[in-house]
């Protein structure tokens, strides 16, 4: 199957009018030594219903959240995606379009990451975002790039409690940029003492944390700022209808996982980067900005701005290589944003709590089973410890049709990362509680 | 008399900005009643004050988005026909697969024996990118192109590093994408500029005299950023090598050479792909993406973890973090999988026949619509452009001081996206013009009768050029007080 439209009378014309008689004549500049001699070794080309049912056969073969009960998390969770929010990012003059490059022609794309950036000022109580980074973990490794950039300070120190997949990401990053992240231990599943001395760029701090407990954001801050660093907080956008915004907290950056916004879980990707930051700093965000402006006639239109900090532009100077971004996912994000609002927000903020809470009461009731850090507050996820491995309880649950969440390092192999998001109900719940007894009994 | 490609429907009213919707106490959210008792939150921890969320009916923001979608141009819509973009048509069966639940719902952290189907899809995707690129391994975890070539400089690293030093330099053509330059300086290198000649390709022997045992590589694209193929490719690659380089495969430009040559073949060691470019995955406005980077056997254990692997005894499949070289994680989870689907999807249809026949009819709509046109924009440089030509308005410019924007923006009123203009740096007046393969002969040769007309005009009417476009929904934007005058948000 082909989608080029050409028949072999276009074909010969096409080349006459190029003085040619055959495809092959194009290709003449490429020396005969490098030439492909061969067809490439793949399978034939094949029709549409045959891809179909390949990939139908090759989906089938995985299990998802669509067959199991969802209490999985750890940076991407299963939260419930109305129906509005694909119907309009799903447009195609959205998603068929390229970068806004002729802002005349892609007013939609340009003023929709306009509302997606106040949006995020919104939610996070920060003066600036950009459009999008690729995800959580990549944003990271921008905001620590950005807080390095403070001359003399070039030490990273994270918390313990941060997601290991960030610290692993952001230790890439320092190979290229040349540190290497410290990590400061967390004390009972939190906060802990850091030494910010005069050469420390940023503290990062993840709220709610890896373990899904609430820090002490601002006592962890207040030390980064003592020590003249900058405060980068990892945070959850969907806890921000009840738990207090980074920007009021004090941290400097915020980054975060936007796949909670409306994307699917899509195995991983492609999800939503999210940064912002003061606007003391918006000289040195990485990737696209879109500013308010009029055209010749004084109407209100929307362009990318600030370009002189960006590759195309700056190119070794810039403050970052991104070009591609996930704009796609920031549509959702904006569309489902203005779904839910702010009492909407809020109300899934109090669900998730709830749920939480009331699911952690029930699984440990069941004997041996325990939370992990006991005492802490949590938001939407917390881990338990289990009398067993933790992986073989998983597996035997993903029998009994619940993905009962993450297995965690941490305990031996015994600690279970369990998230509980606004779909899961009380019948779920008590289901798995039940399940869970049944397979540890 | 045409008009811009994107109009408005609807009532006049619902301008503004989702929030200039809002009324109190409007809603479009709908929750479960909460089925358990609720929780407290610590006091010190609450948020006080709600943030500024519009709040609006589910209709409203129907209304809304859909009118920003009318006011936006798709390659659905027709020719797209940026210069090193290779905007192609999507096709639709990459969306209907990406949707099926077994791929849209699976957790990224669902043991393997739970996702199988999507291992295998990761594994043949990236055996195929192989054979595509005559590389020997494969990661298909960076996100983006961009992310691609970080991921790829740092491998170059990585080799450098277990040879002794880590070196100093990459180069990079002067005509290079900006990803490139700004790639090796996060690599934490620093770039070193090589010269085009006249004919625009790699000035080799400027390349020989700067290639030393400081350089750890080069980046390159083949065809190049002006559409041009090296010629003197194995010599390049050579060079590079006699100074224990290595050589950087940047793919923007792959689509022209698909199932022709390969860059393994060519002396390359290290390849990222663009899949919204050759593979046709949707580009979402900006993005995602997927850059994908292949690398010869002697490179593959510097490759990012956790990477798919396939057990020959049982024929499971199982993600793997067993590469004590390796150098780390690129992304949170496993890239951009909804993307990989698609190009799953476009290159399994294809097969290598189709995946040749692409990079062919890529190459004559090129070359047909630069022989409509090199008569009023002669192209940049004389040699025969492969899937893109760079042409120039400069004379033009000197002529009638009618300026490549002001072109690209007739052409807006005339119907039609109008090319990539200014880029590449080096090309005055440039007009950078990649129709693709999927375009069909009287696209092109609409597109051709446009950009003439405009160039007539430039003669006889040029003030319909700089007052262009006055059929979209804006006109010129004032870019120069968008910076001067921030304003980010509402």
């Amino acid at each position: 199957m082909r989608f080029a439209p050409h028949t072999d009378d276009d074909v010969r014309e096409m080349l006459a009018r190029c003085g040619l008689d055959s495809l092959d004549q194009l290709f003449d500049q490429i020396p005969p030594s490098v030439r492909l001699d061969r067809p490439l070794d793949m399978p034939d080309g094949v029709s549409e219903m045959e891809i179909l049912d390949d990939m139908r056969r090759l989906s089938a073969l995985d299990r998802s959240a669509d067959d199991l009960v969802c209490f999985a998390g750890s940076g991407a969770y299963d939260h419930y995606v109305p129906s509005v929010v694909w119907a309009l990012a799903g447009r195609s003059e959205f998603y068929t379009s390229y970068t806004p490059y002729q802002p005349e022609l892609s007013q939609g794309v340009l003023q929709a990451l306009f509302e997606y950036q106040s949006m995020i000022c919104e939610l996070t109580g920060l003066e600036v975002s950009n459009a999008s980074l690729y995800d959580g973990a990549t944003a990271l490794g921008e905001a620590v790039n950005l807080a390095r950039s403070a001359p003399g300070r070039d030490r990273v120190l994270v918390s313990s409690a941060v997601d290991p997949r960030y610290v692993e990401t952001l230790r890439t990053y320092g190979r290229g940029a040349g540190y290497e992240p410290e990590v400061f231990p967390a004390e009972d599943g939190r906060g802990g003492r850091p030494e910010v001395g005069p050469d420390v760029a940023g503290l990062v701090v993840q709220h709610p944390n890896r373990f899904g407990i609430l820090e002490p954001a601002r006592e962890l801050f207040g030390a980064a700022h003592a020590g003249g660093a900058r405060a980068i907080q990892v945070f959850d956008p969907l806890s921000l209808g009840v738990l207090a915004p980074p920007g009021e907290l004090r941290a400097d950056i915020a980054v975060a996982e936007g796949q909670v916004l409306g994307n699917h879980l899509s195995f991983g990707g492609p999800y939503l980067g999210i940064i912002a930051t003061r606007l003391d700093d918006v000289r040195r965000l990485p990737g696209r900005i879109v500013g308010e402006t009029v055209d010749v006639d004084g109407k209100v239109g929307y362009v990318l701005t600030l370009q002189a900090r960006e590759q195309h532009i700056r190119r070794e100077r810039a403050t970052s290589n991104i070009c591609t971004n996930q704009t796609l996912m920031a549509i959702a994000a904006t569309v489902y944003l203005s779904w839910l609002g702010p009492e909407g927000l809020a109300e899934l903020g109090r669900q998730c709590a709830a749920k939480a809470n009331y699911a952690a009461s029930r699984l440990t009731e069941i004997p041996g089973v325990d939370l992990l850090f006991p005492g802490e507050r949590f938001f939407k996820e917390f881990a338990l410890r289990l009398p067993g491995p933790a992986e073989e309880v998983r597996d035997a649950l993903i029998q009994r049709g619940f993905l009962a969440g993450v297995p965690l390092p941490d305990a031996d192999g015994r600690g279970l990362l369990v998230a509980v998001t606004e779909r899961r109900t009380k019948a779920q719940i008590d289901a798995l509680a039940g399940a869970m007894r049944a397979v540890l009994a | 008399m045409t008009g811009a490609p994107v109009r408005t429907q609807g009532p006049p009213t619902g301008q503004g900005t989702i929030k200039d919707l809002s009324h109190p106490g409007r809603r479009a959210y709908s929750h479960p009643a909460l089925d358990v008792p609720a929780a407290e939150l610590p006091d010190e921890l609450v948020r006080r004050d709600p943030p500024g969320l519009p709040e609006v009916a589910e209709r409203d923001i129907v209304s809304h988005y859909t009118r920003l979608a009318q006011m936006n141009y798709g390659v659905d819509a027709g020719v797209y026909p940026l210069g090193s973009c290779s905007m192609k048509y999507n096709p639709k069966i990459a969306e209907a697969v990406a949707a099926l639940p077994g791929f849209q719902r699976a957790h990224p952290h669902q043991p393997d024996h739970t996702v199988q189907g999507a291992l295998e899809l990761l594994w043949r995707l990236e055996r195929a990118l192989c054979e595509i690129t005559g590389m020997a391994r494969a990661t298909l975890q960076p996100p983006a192109g961009a992310c691609g070539e970080l991921t790829g400089l740092l491998i170059m690293r990585a080799h450098h590093v277990k040879q002794g030093s880590p070196r100093m330099r990459v180069a990079i053509p002067d005509s290079s994408h900006g990803t490139n330059p700004a790639s090796v300086r996060l690599a934490g290198y620093e770039a070193l500029h090589i010269p085009s000649d006249s004919r625009g390709l790699v000035d080799v022997s400027a390349l020989e005299k700067l290639a030393d045992e400081d350089v750890a590589g080069l980046m390159l694209t083949n065809p190049n950023t002006l559409g041009l193929f090296e010629e003197e490719i194995e010599k390049i690659t050579s060079v590079v090598h006699g100074v224990g380089g290595l050589v950087y495969y940047d793919g923007a430009n792959l689509n022209a050479i698909l199932g022709r040559c390969r860059p393994g073949d060519m002396g390359f060691d290290i390849v990222h792909i663009n899949t919204h470019k050759t593979f046709a995955t949707p580009h979402g406005g900006g993005g995602p993406g997927a850059g994908p980077v292949g690398v010869t056997e002697d490179l593959v254990p510097y490759l990012p973890v956790p990477s798919v692997e396939r057990d020959e005894m049982t024929g499971a499949f199982h993600l793997s973090a067993n590469r004590p070289h390796s150098i780390g994680r690129m992304h949170g989870f496993h890239g951009n999988f909804g993307v990989l689907v698609r190009a799953y999807a476009y290159v399994f249809v294809h097969g290598g026949e189709g995946l040749r026949a692409v990079g062919e009819r890529a190459v004559l709509n090129a070359n047909y619509l630069a022989e409509l046109v090199r008569g009023t924009f002669p192209m940049a440089y004389p040699g025969r452009p492969m899937h893109e030509f760079v042409a120039t308005a400069k004379a033009l410019k000197e002529e009638t001081g009618i300026r490549a924007m002001d072109v690209a923006k007739r052409v807006i009123d005339l119907g039609y996206h109008p090319s990539t203009v200014y880029f590449p740096l080096v090309v005055e007046e440039a007009m950078m013009v990649e129709p693709t393969e999927t375009e069909t002969r009287e696209t092109l040769d609409g597109l051709a009768v446009a950009m003439l007309q405009a160039a007539g005009e430039a003669r006889t009417d040029p003030d319909l050029l700089h007052r262009a476009p006055v059929t979209t929904p804006v006109r010129r934007l004032d870019e120069a007080r968008a910076a001067r005058h921030l304003k980010l948000r509402w």
